[in-house]
């Protein structure tokens, strides 16, 4: 089992990761001469404006409405459809007093929920890379969504009337323009043009996907082959599946564990993993939709990721400082996997002599990911704001799996002083290794790449594909083709 | 008790054979089967039946929990609760409930079998006023409305069998000013009997405009029982609202026409009547409403169940072999079932089966990929492929002709033929590319002969195959060609107008609006050019095309078309790694040709007016909301289809033989700029 302390030291405060070189984590210039380099970003907190909306002078002018539409809406048709006149006084004082009431009980949600309540310090809410470009989404605090392509020099921004308190965002598969976003009340589906030189989509190239008691939405999942999206709220039991294209969903309810908080889906399509708020969590199978559950004891689960041929499930317990792994044998369809979870790698508080002091690293995990090719997998360890020696801090780790799964200590990932790592997620297609892709605390966004010689990738179009001739000899041998013969049957 | 049962049972408890061998009405369904399906292998025709008689089973079963409920709810009196339930008890183990039960299963079992005899896994949309009012005045509709007008009857008189005395005769002793004592007419027994046919001809007048009888397939398989848990909320949701409605409607009809009844069966049984009903103080009397209320929803429950029962036992995934090693099973395999000339169910069964095998089932995919054992031909990947390229050809022919009307129509209305005439010569030029492409086999050949009813030439003539007479096979194998199917006026040429002149085929809009001119052009008095002017508006708005209703009519079978793509997308994405005999190169670029000249195709359809508007979307109904967005989900797995063959094949795909335009295309692909 791998631990902490055969990790070598993080590097002295001040200094910054920028890649891994031979084997090493270093702050040096030397990564600068590899050519590859999409654009860092900066969005300060002070650059946007998240409550711009609130200022507007406009809204003085009007009177404030308290009830929803479709309350109103309801009241009023119901009453005049049933009875054939307007509601009379009485009615509209009465279901005043019940909406008011209503208002009160769901002011009281935020108590109530706690897990629902955004922290929102960072100016960057979400980031997600294109599975297949190098472009991604960044949403912002300001609940706009800016995509960068480094062949366009200005970033389209989205921007809709339901685009509130965005929580996560992520591109269709094999898909150029689809980005869905989870919203505070629906699921939005942008269908960005990437020809366009459209600055601001209009909203009209958003799909509205909504469902009542489905919301807040927090996690998505897209499945590989990209027709299913999946969209879960830490408040509704069911989780749904939905056709996207068709606008059409299929909840699937499961009661305990009190809703859903975290999504992903395994590379191969074949499983989901469903966290739930309470200490349980689900691996469904995507072919039958059945699911298998895991009351886990000590906490609720915080993360997971899939290996890139979805055979094994890593994830982390909250209040637990270790890395459990499942394995899925997955071949019939029928799930095969693990009776119990094993502990891969211990993670508990670790001090680090440096020349500036001792470090402490280590404890919960927020948050893992594992690169494209499965040889290094990151983990976001949680630190204590206030207390400088205790940092947040991103440990990476080597991987193998194949032929038996191994974790080894790589290096620790650190950025500005004072700057916690917030998200991160791997890029889907980075040529020479595995590039991870850092959102900070302070608005920034770095990406560190991890330059190595990978042992034998799985990566389609390189290995195992049929010997083809060059578009030259094809073109000679024009008239009878020898590639494509028919099979005359 | 037996939602208890219901609820406890396994996963896969729905199986088909073991509740169909219980089942009484297996011989009555079997002799059925031989009857009305004469061709094709018995056995696989079967499956539609077994799965039928099983889901009617079901709704059997799931009868006595759902009466159990209404009469605990139809007889709730809060403030005397004890009172309450043993009277519920008493009448639950009483005779007559147990007579009434039986009816009601009766009922059960003819709607089941109406649902059996109406479905369709395409949709028929009406694309005018003209042809939905043809749809229901059908023949084979009319009965439907009438045979459920007396089943409704039938269980309203068992709810006021179960509800109380106030409902449970039709004449009641009353005494009249003078004293003496007759019998007088029980109103609130004739209301609900009323209520009862009402909610009946609604519920078929109801299935008509919003195709209940389309069966949908999901995007995601789910196992029967987990499917019908899911459904269950909604139809009960449903069916309470949908009888909020009815209940509305009716009062109102009730209120001007409900004298009708009344004085008949006062003159005929000469019965005296008391207070009649009809008048706003009358009909607003909480206590009956509530009780048609929930009698409507109960009669509404039972039927929507038998419907969402039947669906899900349909709709669930068949394995077809792909190949067998004993010849009598031969035909029972997929290369055989999926262009074979079937009821449409069984073929969207197949491709269903194809879409999932080719997805996740490696070892089923390598039979697919396998080469047949003396001769070493790739019969099963030909078959297949070749009847998925047909279909997709068909779209594409299908969507090129339409085109081509519009552009036709707007030609003659603007004068403006050039670009009209561009277009339409790049269409044509587009279709012989999609022949070129096609495999040697010819699938436009096999198109033309085995999926004739499809093809837009015989549009028109398809009043034979809605006859009532004709059989019912024949009309599965037809049945979106609804009257005035959009394609029926791809033909207009007079003598094949004159071969089969039908009532509705018309699509005459410009005949029609040409001879009102024409009668225009003569002097008449103002009186007669008003009449006129009214009877030209009702007949324009009957005529008038519904905005979407020829986009959606294009697409109504796309499912199919949905499938063949995941299918051919995913066989060959796999056929990466795992074809060893190189059987799907041979057809790999008439696949991409023909995924291409659909993609042109589409894209130009949806830029056609209110071909990209989305329908409203209905929160609650037991209709199809699916087919009304099928084309929006082609076209984007026609995308993501090509997609997943780019991002397999990547730049080996620069080898492959093709026409200019297309690789063009290709190339917006690789580079994801579609």
């Amino acid at each position: 089992m791998c631990s902490l302390a055969f990790f070598p030291p993080p590097l002295s405060p001040g200094k910054i990761t920028l890649c891994e070189t031979n084997n090493e984590l270093v702050s040096t210039e030397s990564c600068q001469k590899q050519d590859y380099g999409p654009l860092s970003l900066y969005f300060p907190r002070e650059s946007l404006k998240p409550h711009s909306r609130t200022e507007n002078s406009s809204k003085a002018a009007f009177l404030q409405h308290s009830e929803t539409l479709w309350i109103r809406s309801a009241t009023v048709d119901f009453y005049f459809v049933l009875w054939g006149f307007p509601a009379p006084k009485w009615l509209s004082v009465s279901s005043g007093c019940v909406l008011a009431l209503l208002q009160r009980v769901s002011s009281l949600h935020g108590a109530l929920f706690p897990h629902l309540k955004v922290t929102s310090d960072c100016a960057v809410r979400a980031f997600a890379w294109h599975p297949h470009t190098e472009k991604f989404a960044v949403a912002l605090l300001d609940d706009s969504i800016k995509i960068y392509n480094p062949k366009s020099a200005t970033p389209p921004t989205l921007k809709h009337r339901l685009q509130r308190s965005v929580a996560s965002v992520q591109w269709k598969p094999l898909c150029a323009s689809a980005l869905a976003v989870a919203c505070q009340t629906c699921l939005l589906v942008w269908h960005v043009d990437p020809c366009s030189l459209s600055i601001r989509p209009s909203s009209g190239c958003a799909q509205v996907l909504s469902h009542p008691g489905h919301s807040p939405v927090t996690s998505i999942a897209w499945s590989p082959s990209g027709s299913l999206l999946v969209s879960a709220s830490p408040v509704d039991t069911s989780m749904m599946v939905w056709d996207v294209a068709a606008e059409s969903s299929v909840p699937l309810q499961r009661v305990g564990g009190g809703g859903v908080s975290f999504l992903s889906w395994s590379p191969d399509g074949s499983h989901v993993l469903a966290a739930t708020p309470a200490p349980l969590f689900r691996v469904w199978e995507t072919r039958m939709w059945t699911c298998e559950r895991w009351p886990s004891l000590k906490g609720r689960c915080e993360s997971g990721c899939w290996s890139p041929d979805g055979s094994r499930l890593l994830f982390t317990i909250q209040g637990e400082a270790v890395i459990y792994s499942l394995t899925f044998s997955d071949t019939t369809g029928t799930m095969k996997g693990s009776k119990a979870a094993a502990v891969v790698a211990d993670l508990s508080e670790t001090t680090f002599t440096t020349p500036a002091g001792d470090i402490i690293v280590g404890g919960e995990v927020q948050l893992l990911a594992w690169d494209p090719r499965g040889e290094r997998l990151a983990v976001l360890l949680k630190g204590d704001s206030e207390a400088a020696a205790r940092p947040a801090m991103i440990a990476v780790f080597k991987t193998r799996n194949d032929p038996i799964f191994e974790l080894l200590p790589c290096g620790f990932i650190q950025g500005e002083p004072g700057a916690e790592p917030r998200l991160m997620q791997f890029s889907p297609n980075f040529p020479h290794g595995a590039m991870l892709t850092v959102c900070w605390s302070n608005g920034r966004i770095t990406h560190v790449p991890f330059y190595f010689l990978s042992a034998g990738v799985p990566h389609l179009g390189l290995n195992g594909s049929p010997a083809m001739p060059q578009p030259e000899e094809r073109l000679v041998d024009h008239g009878n083709s020898t590639l494509f013969t028919e099979l005359c049957s | 008790m037996s939602i208890n049962l219901s609820q406890k049972l396994p996963v896969n408890a729905f199986e088909t054979k073991p509740f169909a061998r219980d089942s009484t009405k297996r011989s009555m369904l079997d002799k059925h089967s031989l009857a009305t399906l004469t061709h094709g292998n018995p056995h696989d025709k079967k499956v539609v039946c077994w799965r039928a008689a099983a889901s009617i089973a079901w709704a059997v079963l799931l009868l006595p929990p759902v009466t159990a409920l209404f009469v605990v709810l139809s007889r709730v009196s809060l403030f005397h609760p004890i009172e309450w339930i043993t009277e519920c008890l008493s009448i639950l183990t009483s005779a007559s409930t147990m007579f009434s039960f039986v009816l009601l299963c009766g009922v059960v079992v003819v709607v089941g079998f109406f649902n059996l005899e109406y479905y369709t896994v395409t949709p028929s949309i009406a694309c005018s006023k003209i042809a939905l009012l043809a749809q229901l005045l059908h023949p084979r509709q009319c009965l439907h409305a009438v045979v459920h007008c007396i089943m409704g009857v039938i269980v309203a008189w068992c709810c006021a069998f179960t509800i109380g005395p106030r409902y449970q005769n039709l004449a009641s002793v009353c005494t009249l000013v003078d004293g003496d004592p007759q019998l007088c007419l029980n109103e609130y027994h004739l209301v609900l009997i009323l209520f009862g046919a009402f909610v009946g001809y609604s519920h078929s007048l109801f299935g008509v405009m919003h195709n209940m009888n389309y069966v949908p397939f999901h995007a995601v398989q789910q196992y029967k029982y987990l499917r019908f848990k899911g459904n269950l909320p909604l139809v009960v949701k449903c069916s309470a609202i949908q009888s909020l409605y009815f209940t509305r409607n009716f009062l109102a009809v009730y209120f001007f026409l409900g004298y009708i009844p009344r004085s008949w069966l006062c003159d005929t049984l000469s019965l005296h009547s008391l207070n009649p009903l009809d008048s706003i103080a009358g009909l607003l009397d909480l206590a009956m409403l509530y009780h048609l209320w929930i009698s409507g929803t109960f009669l509404l429950l039972t039927w929507y169940l038998t419907v969402l029962l039947f669906r899900v036992f349909v709709t669930e995934v068949y394995n077809f072999p792909v190949q067998s090693a004993f010849t009598e099973q031969a035909d029972r395999c997929l290369p055989k079932v999926l262009p074979g000339q079937q009821p449409m169910v069984l073929k969207f069964l197949a491709l269903q089966d194809l879409a999932l095998l080719s997805q996740h089932a490696p070892s089923r995919r390598a039979q697919v990929f396998s080469l047949s054992q003396p001769g070493g031909h790739p019969h099963n990947w030909n078959a297949l492929s070749s009847e998925c390229l047909s279909l997709l050809a068909d779209l594409t022919q299908r969507l090129v002709a339409h085109h081509e009307t519009v552009a036709i129509n707007g030609r003659a209305k603007l004068h403006s033929a050039g670009s009209d005439k561009k277009s339409v010569s790049s269409d044509s030029s587009g279709l012989s590319a999609t022949q070129d492409i096609s495999t040697p086999r010819s699938a436009f050949l096999r198109s033309a002969g085995a999926a004739a009813p499809m093809s837009p030439n015989t549009g028109p003539f398809t009043s034979d195959l809605d006859s009532p007479f004709s059989s019912r096979a024949l009309r599965r194998l037809a049945p979106h060609l609804v009257p005035s199917s959009p394609w029926s006026e791809t033909v207009q040429s007079p003598h094949l107008l004159r071969r089969g002149p039908q009532l509705w085929s018309a699509s005459t809009e410009r005949e029609i609006s040409s001879s009102f001119l024409s009668f225009f052009s003569v002097p008449n008095s103002p009186v007669q050019v008003k009449h006129f002017l009214g009877r030209r508006v009702l007949v324009m708005y009957l005529f008038n095309k519904l905005p979407e209703a020829s986009s959606q009519a294009l697409f109504a079978d796309s499912q199919s078309h949905i499938w063949a793509l995941e299918g051919l997308s995913h066989l060959v994405a796999a056929s990466f790694t795992e074809d060893k005999f190189g059987v799907v190169q041979t057809t790999l670029p008439s696949i991409l040709g023909s995924m291409l000249v659909l993609q042109e195709a589409v894209d130009r359809h949806f830029k056609l007016p209110h071909a990209s508007s989305k329908p409203l979307r209905s929160a609650c109904s037991m209709g199809d909301c699916t087919s009304k967005t099928l084309r929006f989900a082609l076209r984007a797995t026609l995308k993501t289809a090509i997609y997943r063959i780019t991002t397999t094949f990547g730049h080996h795909l620069n080898a492959i033989k093709m026409s200019a335009e297309h690789r063009k295309r290709l190339q917006q692909f690789l580079e994801y700029k579609e």
